[in-house]
């Protein structure tokens, strides 16, 4: 290949996308690493304590794209206090300061400020992206920067963030001259917008394929919104009250026939249980449909639309639906992908709205179903193997029951031989999510069949620390491993600690690890941080003489770096 | 008081049952989670010496933590939990039922244990309840399973107590804040969601002056402004004796919380909050219900920062004007 010029190399190498690809092409001889580092234009960053802003400007001086991921995974179920970290100003500062061409921003799980968005605004005349997902600490002036200053903004998509909502006009705050919006989500926004603006904005961006409304946007507003963008894709829609006003209804059904190229719908955060059906014309062109939020609308209004959907690639649901509606959709939905059911219910009240029979019945009707989330009440061995047999292909496969410790209902025996048949047959696995009874044998089985596996969630499982250790073991190709409630300890954390540098990070909360243990890891590897949160009472640990080694660590947090102890950890955070 | 007879009575069912289970004759003790087994060990064993151990070791501690201290408001919850979780354990011990439970009400009861464990230990700093419990699981697991009818359970399910003393487990289900809040609010908007009302979380953040982090609260687990004041008392324990200088030692003998209590109602610190107005309120003057339907966001200032804020008589104006 060294006989080409670079140009041409480096021709080949915009084919290569992927940024595992391009980091194995890296490593292959200095030249192409050469090469390779000068043309990578995204950048992924998997956490963003595994390295730093200068490190980043050096290696890959020319990127245009950066996805940066703060928290851990946990700190979505509230597991990381506020404060932990994640900080996304440092990282804006130093690109700012630098000459690198940023035009897409895509951060998950961070903390971001009205004063990085301002900064971020203003430093990059060609920033043309940004998504926010689970992010938390601005508000929406923050987001009056980005539409004041950007000039080619073309995506601003707010997905699940904790936003404040100053009920200002930021949406006002878009020049009357700008006109290349592609993306406009902000349906997690809690406040008031400014619809006349928005209609606006709508009516001059001819590009715009995705608009996600929040919840105040009412229905004769969505209406002249469809009306002004039928070239529309994507639709979250806001709120849709009951059709009182029938002229509005009318106006929607009407303009909701012209989005001939509308493929996915999702919003109904405050949606009336009979409102769905103005949405039937355009059903059967949906693949993807999200009614996760819509939590008035009961199990047959939710069958009668999907009875239409017959293209549908993504579901996401409320088991609201029931296992009759889910097999509706293994009988309807042939093409389905990706099926998320969520709880309705988050105290597990006893009423179980699906079962594993709805599980049976999906993975039974949907050949190409690869990645599926699924909160249920109860489940079975027998069902499980049986879904494993049905469906081989899972990438992803993530089941929850509500209630911790609970084993097969029918025979009270712990759930280890269902998994254990859904790593058996599914060789591509790369995301596994375990619950129910489990004793160490599912830990076995994950270790030796699982091969592919990349990301493991393990909550109220197993017995001893073998358990952790056949995984540990055997999963090559582990990066992510979090375990709540657990009883690991001490001898499974330690056994190999050179496993840590090959993943990314491993969170252990509610487990048997002891201070000393953390302390004894942290010696071995220095090139992992490991931290230790501690809540309720800073000094305690350090201070208790005697005991301190044996004193239980409350969560655990350790991951791989390149760059050493962060600066910016809060007091109850302990860095060994 | 009754609560402690209820207990005795608990136990001498316990211990006369039937030993179907003989795996353990342990089996039964673990039923026992009020600590009212032989051994108590408190240091943390290993979890492989519990397996091997037939006999189910509850730690005594586990009871300190379930009753609380007598007298003490700021445990009520944890008095509160233990009384509704009785009932449970008393379904499958009756004498007069043949079928001993099978561990997966095993796991109910244990798990409730468990659960208030769990609940617990965001306000304590006992967080060694933990890894018992959990060793208490695996015990159970090594029983010969049974079958229970399925009425059995239902039944106990509708005789259990409301959603607050199954005490929630942090972080579970594991589902986004930003869902439960959203599905919360979204149920709160609504006349009749399945006569289930609130039935998710409604998390806000709380702050306190002084404090270098915020802590996020989840307003439904509570039913009344006394059952609040306590966890946040509980949460923000370690800030408010850092104030405690008058001794100048940085306060670890003084997890006192009768001081702490005399530190918040000697008027040094006030709880308020934001309501959706972005007005800052006292607490305490509205309904409960109405309470939660417009807080914002918790700030425990103080006092004399407080004054100043609305009072009573606004306060009421502004539920007047709601209404």
């Amino acid at each position: 290949m060294n006989y080409f010029p670079d140009e041409v190399i480096e021709h080949v190498f915009d084919f290569v996308t992927s940024h595992r690809d391009r980091n194995s092409i890296s490593l292959v001889c200095k030249s192409w690493f050469k090469i390779e580092r000068y043309s990578r234009q995204n950048v992924f960053i998997g956490n963003c304590y595994a390295t730093s802003p200068e490190r980043l400007l050096r290696r890959f001086p020319c990127f245009k794209s950066l996805t940066l991921k703060g928290k851990p995974h946990f700190a979505d179920f509230n597991l990381v206090p506020h404060g932990w970290g994640g900080f996304v100003q440092p990282w804006i500062e130093a690109l700012a300061r630098s000459r690198v061409g940023l035009e897409e921003l895509r951060l998950k799980r961070m903390v971001v400020t009205d004063e990085s968005l301002e900064l971020l605004s203003r430093s990059f005349v060609n920033f043309k992206s940004l998504v926010l997902v689970s992010c938390e600490g601005f508000s929406t002036d923050g987001l009056a920067s980005i539409a004041a200053n950007c000039r080619h903004l073309q995506d601003l998509d707010l997905q699940e963030n904790d936003i404040d909502d100053h009920r200002g006009q930021w949406l006002s705050c878009f020049p009357e001259t700008s006109t290349t919006l592609v993306t406009l989500n902000f349906a997690c926004l809690e406040g008031e917008t400014n619809l006349v603006a928005l209609e606006r904005l709508v009516a001059r961006s001819p590009n715009l394929r995705s608009l996600k409304l929040n919840r105040t946007v009412p229905l004769e507003a969505l209406a002249r919104l469809m009306a002004c963008a039928p070239q529309i894709v994507e639709l979250g829609v806001g709120s849709y009250e009951d059709e009182q006003d029938s002229e509005s209804c009318l106006r929607l059904q009407a303009a909701i026939r012209k989005c001939t190229s509308l493929r996915s719908l999702s919003g109904f955060l405050e949606a009336a249980p009979h409102c769905l059906s103005a949405f039937q014309p355009v059903c059967h062109n949906l693949t993807s449909l999200n009614l996760s939020y819509a939590a008035e609308i009961n199990g047959s209004h939710l069958i009668r639309l999907i009875e239409h959907c017959k293209k549908l690639q993504r579901l996401w649901i409320l088991d609201s639906i029931g296992d009759k509606g889910l097999e509706v959709v293994a009988s309807t939905c042939k093409e389905l992908q990706e099926l998320r059911v969520f709880p309705t219910d988050l105290h597990g009240g006893g009423n179980a709205a699906v079962t594993e029979d709805g599980l049976v019945a999906i993975s039974a009707g949907c050949p190409k179903l690869h990645s599926i989330l699924y909160f249920c009440q109860q489940m079975t061995n027998e069902a499980l193997i049986t879904v494993a047999k049905n469906c081989p292909n899972f990438i992803r496969f993530r089941l929850c029951i509500l209630e911790p410790h609970k084993p097969d209902h029918v025979t009270s025996q712990p759930l280890d031989e269902g998994f254990g048949a859904i790593v058996q047959a599914c060789k591509n696995l790369k995301r596994l999510s375990v619950s129910g009874l489990l004793t160490d044998q599912v830990f076995l089985y994950i270790g030796m069949f699982a091969t592919q596996l990349e990301m493991l969630s393990i909550a109220f499982a197993g017995d001893t620390d073998k358990g952790m250790l056949y995984v540990l073991n055997g999963c090559k190709k582990m990066r992510k491993l979090e375990i709540r409630d657990s009883p690991f300890g001490d001898a499974a954390l330690l056994a190999d600690v050179n496993k840590y540098e090959t993943m990314r990070s491993l969170w252990m909360s509610s487990c048997e690890v002891t201070l000393g243990g953390c302390k004894r890891l942290a010696q071995k590897a220095p090139w992992l941080n490991v931290e230790i949160i501690n809540e309720n009472d800073n000094n305690r640990m350090e201070e208790e003489n005697g005991y301190e080694g044996r004193q239980k660590v409350d969560k655990l947090y350790l991951y791989r770096t390149v760059v050493g102890t962060r600066v910016d950890a809060p007091p109850f955070v302990w860095i060994l | 008081m009754s609560l402690e007879e209820e207990l005795q009575s608990n136990v001498s069912v316990a211990s006369s049952s039937p030993t179907k289970n003989t795996a353990g004759g342990g089996g039964l003790k673990v039923h026992n989670y009020f600590g009212l087994s032989d051994s108590s060990s408190v240091e943390s064993s290993t979890l492989s010496g519990r397996v091997e151990d037939d006999k189910a070791t509850i730690s005594l501690k586990a009871t300190e933590l379930t009753l609380g201290l007598p007298g003490s408001q700021s445990t009520e919850l944890d008095l509160l939990s233990p009384a509704k979780l009785n009932e449970k354990p008393f379904f499958p011990l009756l004498p007069s039922k043949d079928e001993i439970c099978s561990s997966s009400s095993h796991k109910n009861i244990v798990a409730s244990g468990n659960k208030r464990g769990f609940s617990d230990t965001m306000y304590t700093e006992k967080n060694w309840m933990f890894p018992e419990s959990v060793a208490a699981q695996s015990v159970v697991k090594k029983e010969v399973p049974q079958n229970i009818p399925k009425g059995q359970l239902s039944t106990t399910n509708n005789s259990s107590s409301p959603p607050a003393a199954k005490a929630q487990i942090v972080g579970w289900p594991p589902v986004r804040s930003y869902r439960k809040n959203t599905l919360a609010t979204t149920c709160k908007n609504s006349d009749e969601v399945d006569g289930k009302p609130g039935s998710a979380a409604l998390f806000v953040k709380v702050s306190m002056d002084g404090a270098p982090y915020l802590r996020k609260v989840d307003l439904r687990s509570y039913t009344n402004y006394g059952e609040l004041s306590s966890a946040l008392e509980k949460m923000f324990t370690t800030f408010t004796l850092g104030h405690c200088g008058s001794n100048g030692a940085p306060g670890k003998d003084m997890l006192n919380e009768t001081k702490l209590k005399d530190l918040l109602n000697g008027k040094d610190y006030v709880l308020t909050y934001e309501d959706k107005d972005g007005d800052w309120m006292l607490v305490g003057d509205v309904p409960w219900e109405m309470f939660i339907d417009v807080c914002k966001k918790l700030k425990i200032m103080k006092g004399c920062d407080a004054i100043g804020l609305a009072a009573a008589p606004r306060a009421i104006e502004k539920s007047k004007m709601r209404a």
